[in-house]
C-alpha cells in the first residue's frame, strides 16, 4: 500500500513537472491522477441504462456515456493509461458509496432531484422519466387510487419508493409497500404475483414488460406519481473541476450526432442479452435537453416549448 | 471526514407520514421483536421434539433427528428464506402457491417459519447435549421406578436438561433476534431495513446505523438481564446451575 | 412439478457461478478465517492478559460484535471502511476500497469476536501447570504462548474452529445485500435476469448444502480421531 502511495506521489510529481504552470489538481481528478484508476458504479438491472449482459458485463446507455467521460478525464489529465474499475451498486448503496470514495461515477438510472442535489452532483441530463406502476391486465388496476390496500413492490432507495410512500401517506391509501433490492426483483414480485403492482421509472417498467415471458399480460399506468424527472450521471458534490470535465464531455456528446446515435443504439435498436427492441423514440423534451445540455433538477425546466 | 452529522434527524418527520424517523426505527424494532418471538416459539417446539428424538433409544428416531438437524444446519439462512419465499410457492399446485403469495404479511410469515425452523436445528443440538450431559443414573433410576419413556422425559430428563441449557438457549434466542435482519432480503421491514430506509430517505447513513446498533444492544442487554433472573428463579438449590 | 424446469439455465451459467461466484465466496471464506483467527486470538490473549484496559477493550469489542446482526455490520462497514482507511493512512480523502476488500475487512472484524471466544476457551482448557512449567524453563510470556499454549489450544479447538469456518462460509452469502457477486449473488443475478428463480435458488441450496455437509462430515471424522488419540 505504502509502495503504491509513493509510486503515486512520484507519478504525480512527474505529471506536475510535465504540466508546469497547469493549475493544481483537486478532488476526484487529483485522486484519478494519483491512482491511475477511475471507478464506475453500475447497476444489475436498470435496462437499458446500466445492466449486466450475458457475460455479466455492465452495459447500457449510461455506461456508454460514462466511458465518454472517462475518455475526457484521460485527455484532461494527459494520461497514457487509465484503468477503469467496475463496482456494483444498488439504489440503496449508490449515494453512500459515492460519498465514501468507493466509486467516482455512478452510471445507472439515478433521478436528479432537488433532495439528492444537496448530497451529490449530476452531469447533464440524459433521459427523462416519470414514476408509474405496472400491473397485470387481469387485475384491472387503472389509477393510483386502485392500489388502495394492496401489496405493491418498489425498489428500496429509489425516488419511486419515496413518492409511493408519500402518496400513500397523503391520500391515506393503506398500500402495503414491499421494498426490493433491485429493479429486477421488484418486477419479479409482480410477475410471480407476490405484489399486484410494481412502482418504478416508466422506462424501466417498459423494458421489464418487453423482456418478460408474456409482455401482453402487463399494463403500465397512465397516471404518474409525479412529473417526468431527469436522469443524470452522479458525481461527488463540491468537486467543480471534475464536474466541469464531465459536463463538457457529456454536453459535447449530446450536441453531436453521436448523442442521438447512442440514444438510438439503446432505445431504438435491439439490445443484449435477449435482442429486445424498446422502440422509445426520443421525446421533444429530451431533444431540447440534448440540444441545450443542462443539469437542472427542476422537472419544469424540461418542458418543450 | 467530510460527512455532515445531523443527530437531530431522528426528530424530523419521515416521508411515510406516520411520524418521525425515530418512530420509523422503533416500529422496525417492534417488528424485529415480534418476528423473533414467533420464530423462537417455533424453534423451541420443533427443536425440543427433534432434540428428544436424537436421544431416544430407537435408531430410526435418532436418524430422523440427525437428518433434520443436518438439513437445516447446512444451508445458509438466506438461502433457506429464498427457498421458502421464492421457490416453495412455485412448486406447489397453482392455487396453493397463489394463496401463499397473496397472503398479506407474507414476508412476516415466511421469516417466522423459515427462521424458526433454522433455529430449531440449533435448539435441538443444545437440548441433545443437555440431555447427554445428565448422569446416566437418572434415566436408569427412572426406568427402575417403572416410568415409561415418555414419563422419564417429562418428569426426569427434560426438567433437568432445560435448566442446564438455559444459558446457551438465551444466546440462541439472541441469535434469533439478530437473524431476523436476514429477512430484509424478502421484504420484511424490521429494524435493519428501517435503518436502511432512513438512510435512503434522509441520506444520514451513520446516524441511522448508529441508532439501529444502539437498539440492538439494548435488546441484548434487556434479554441477558431478564434471563439471568429466570435462571435464578428456576435454579434447583444444590444442583448444577443453582450453586 | 419439474415439468417446466429449465436445467439449461444452470448449465449456461455454470462458469459464471463457479469461476466468479464460488471463487469469490471461497477466497473470502479462506482469507476471512485466517484473518479472524489471528485477530480473534489476539483478542483472546488481551482478554486473559490481566491488564485492565486490554481486558475491557477485548470484552466490549467481543460483546458488541456478538450483539449485532451481521447484515447491519455489513452495511456499516461497506460505508465506513473507506473512512477508516483515510483515518489510518492520514490521507486527505476516503480510501478507495473495493467490494472484496471491504467484505473481507467486515468478516474479519465480525468473525474475530466469535473466533476469540473459541480461542479463549481453548487457552483456558490448557492446564495451569503448562505455562508454569514453561516459565520455570525461562520462556518469556510471548514464547510461552507461541510455543506451548497456543499450539495446544489451537489443536484442542480445531473441530470447533472448523465448524465456525463452515458457519462463516454460509454467512458470506449475506454480501448478497450489497449486490456483490458471491456465489449466491451470482445465482440471484442470473435468476432475476432470466426469471428462473426456482432453478437457480434450488441449485444454490444444493451446492451450499453439499459443501457444508462434506465439510461437517470431515470435521466429525477429525473429532473422532482426536478423541481417539487422547
Amino acid at each position: 500500500m505504502k509502495r503504491l502511495h509513493v509510486m503515486g506521489l512520484v507519478l504525480a510529481a512527474a505529471f506536475c513537472a510535465a504540466q508546469a504552470g497547469a493549475e493544481e489538481l483537486t478532488g476526484t481528478l487529483k485522486k484519478i491522477n494519483e491512482t491511475g484508476t477511475i471507478t464506475i458504479g453500475y447497476r444489475d438491472s436498470s435496462i437499458p441504462f446500466s445492466y449486466l449482459d450475458d457475460n455479466q458485463k455492465p452495459v447500457g446507455l449510461a455506461i456508454d456515456i460514462c466511458y465518454k467521460i472517462v475518455e475526457a478525464v484521460k485527455k484532461e489529465l494527459k494520461l497514457d493509461k487509465l484503468e477503469v474499475e467496475l463496482n456494483p451498486v444498488t439504489s440503496s448503496t449508490r449515494i453512500p458509496l459515492l460519498a465514501n470514495g468507493t466509486i467516482d461515477l455512478e452510471c445507472g438510472s439515478t433521478t436528479n432531484n432537488p433532495d439528492r442535489s444537496k448530497q451529490v452532483s449530476f452531469t447533464n441530463t440524459h433521459f427523462l422519466t416519470a414514476t408509474r406502476f405496472v400491473s397485470k391486465k387481469a387485475s384491472k388496476l387503472n389509477s393510483i387510487e386502485d392500489l388502495k390496500g394492496k401489496t405493491v413492490a418498489s425498489t428500496s432507495g429509489t425516488n419511486n419508493i419515496k413518492q409511493l410512500t408519500e402518496v400513500n401517506a397523503a391520500r391515506n391509501l393503506g398500500i402495503n409497500i414491499v421494498p426490493a433490492k433491485e429493479h429486477a426483483e421488484s418486477f419479479l414480485l409482480i410477475e410471480t404475483d407476490r405484489a399486484v403492482a410494481a412502482v418504478m421509472d416508466d422506462i424501466l417498467l417498459a423494458s421489464f414488460v418487453a423482456g418478460s415471458k408474456n409482455p401482453d399480460a402487463y399494463v403500465i399506468s397512465t397516471e404518474a406519481f409525479y412529473k417526468p424527472e431527469p436522469y443524470g450521471i452522479m458525481l461527488r458534490k463540491d468537486d467543480p473541476a471534475f464536474k466541469k470535465v464531465a459536463d463538457e464531455a457529456t454536453a459535447a456528446l449530446y450536441q453531436s450526432p453521436e448523442g442521438q446515435k447512442l440514444y438510438d443504439k439503446w432505445l431504438m435498436q435491439k439490445i443484449p442479452p435477449k435482442g429486445l427492441n424498446l422502440n422509445v423514440p426520443i421525446g421533444a423534451e429530451l431533444k431540447k435537453a440534448f440540444a441545450k445540455p443542462t443539469d437542472s433538477a427542476d422537472p419544469d425546466s424540461y418542458k418543450a416549448m | 471526514m467530510n460527512y455532515h452529522w445531523n443527530w437531530r434527524i431522528f426528530w424530523e418527520p419521515a416521508p411515510n407520514g406516520t411520524g418521525t424517523y425515530l418512530d420509523m426505527l422503533l416500529s422496525g424494532l417492534l417488528l424485529t421483536i415480534e418476528t423473533a418471538i414467533c420464530a423462537w416459539i417455533i424453534a423451541l417446539i420443533c427443536g425440543s421434539i427433534v432434540g428428544v428424538l436424537r436421544t431416544l433409544p430407537s435408531k430410526t428416531a435418532s436418524r430422523i433427528g440427525f437428518l433434520y438437524v443436518e438439513f437445516f444446519r447446512n444451508m445458509p439462512l438466506l438461502v433457506q428464506l429464498f427457498l421458502w419465499f421464492f421457490v416453495l410457492p412455485e412448486v406447489l399446485p397453482n392455487a396453493w402457491g397463489l394463496w401463499l403469495k397473496q397472503m398479506p404479511n407474507a414476508p412476516f410469515f415466511t421469516a417466522t417459519i423459515g427462521l424458526g425452523l433454522f433455529m430449531s436445528a440449533r435448539v435441538a443440538e443444545q437440548l441433545r447435549s443437555g440431555i447427554g450431559s445428565l448422569p446416566r443414573g437418572q434415566k436408569l433410576a427412572a426406568t427402575a421406578l417403572g416410568l415409561t419413556t415418555a414419563q422419564t422425559y417429562r418428569y426426569v430428563l427434560l426438567p433437568m436438561a432445560f435448566r442446564i441449557v438455559l444459558p446457551p438457549l438465551t444466546s440462541e434466542f439472541l441469535s434469533t433476534v439478530k437473524n431476523t435482519s436476514v429477512a430484509i432480503t424478502i421484504g420484511l421491514i424490521e429494524l435493519t431495513a428501517q435503518a436502511r430506509a432512513m438512510q435512503e430517505f434522509s441520506f444520514q447513513v451513520f446516524e441511522a446505523f448508529t441508532a439501529a446498533t444502539v437498539l440492538y444492544l439494548l435488546v441484548n442487554i434487556v434479554v441477558a438481564v431478564a434471563m439471568r433472573f429466570v435462571e435464578r428463579g428456576v435454579a434447583i438449590p444444590g444442583y448444577i446451575t443453582g450453586k | 412439478m419439474f415439468a417446466n424446469f429449465d436445467f439449461d439455465v444452470i448449465r449456461r451459467s455454470l462458469s459464471y457461478l463457479f469461476l466468479d461466484g464460488m471463487t469469490f465466496t471461497l477466497t473470502l471464506t479462506g482469507l476471512a478465517t485466517v484473518g479472524a483467527l489471528v485477530f480473534g486470538t489476539l483478542l483472546a490473549l488481551m482478554r486473559l492478559s490481566g491488564s485492565k484496559p486490554l481486558v475491557w477493550f477485548a470484552g466490549i469489542y467481543v460483546d458488541l460484535m456478538r450483539s449485532l446482526p451481521l447484515v447491519l455490520v455489513i452495511f456499516w462497514f461497506y460505508f465506513l471502511v473507506p473512512y477508516i482507511g483515510q483515518w489510518l493512512t492520514g490521507s486527505s480523502r476516503p480510501m478507495r476500497v473495493g467490494a472484496f476488500t471491504s467484505s473481507l475487512v467486515t468478516f474479519i472484524i465480525f468473525e474475530a469476536a466469535y473466533f476469540s471466544e473459541i480461542m479463549r476457551a481453548g487457552i483456558q482448557s490448557i492446564s495451569k501447570g503448562q505455562p508454569a512449567a514453561a516459565q520455570a524453563l525461562g520462556l518469556t510470556y510471548s514464547q510461552t504462548m507461541r510455543y506451548v499454549v497456543l499450539p495446544q489450544a489451537f489443536r484442542n479447538m480445531l473441530p470447533v474452529l472448523l465448524t465456525q469456518t463452515i458457519v462463516l462460509f454460509q454467512d458470506t452469502s449475506l454480501v448478497y445485500v450489497l449486490s456483490i457477486p458471491d456465489f449466491l449473488g451470482a445465482a440471484s443475478k442470473v435468476a432475476q435476469r432470466d426469471g428462473r428463480l426456482v432453478e437457480m435458488y434450488l441449485f444454490a441450496a444444493v451446492v451450499y448444502f453439499a459443501i457444508s455437509c462434506i465439510a461437517s462430515f470431515g470435521v466429525r471424522r477429525l473429532q473422532a480421531r482426536i478423541a481417539f488419540v487422547h
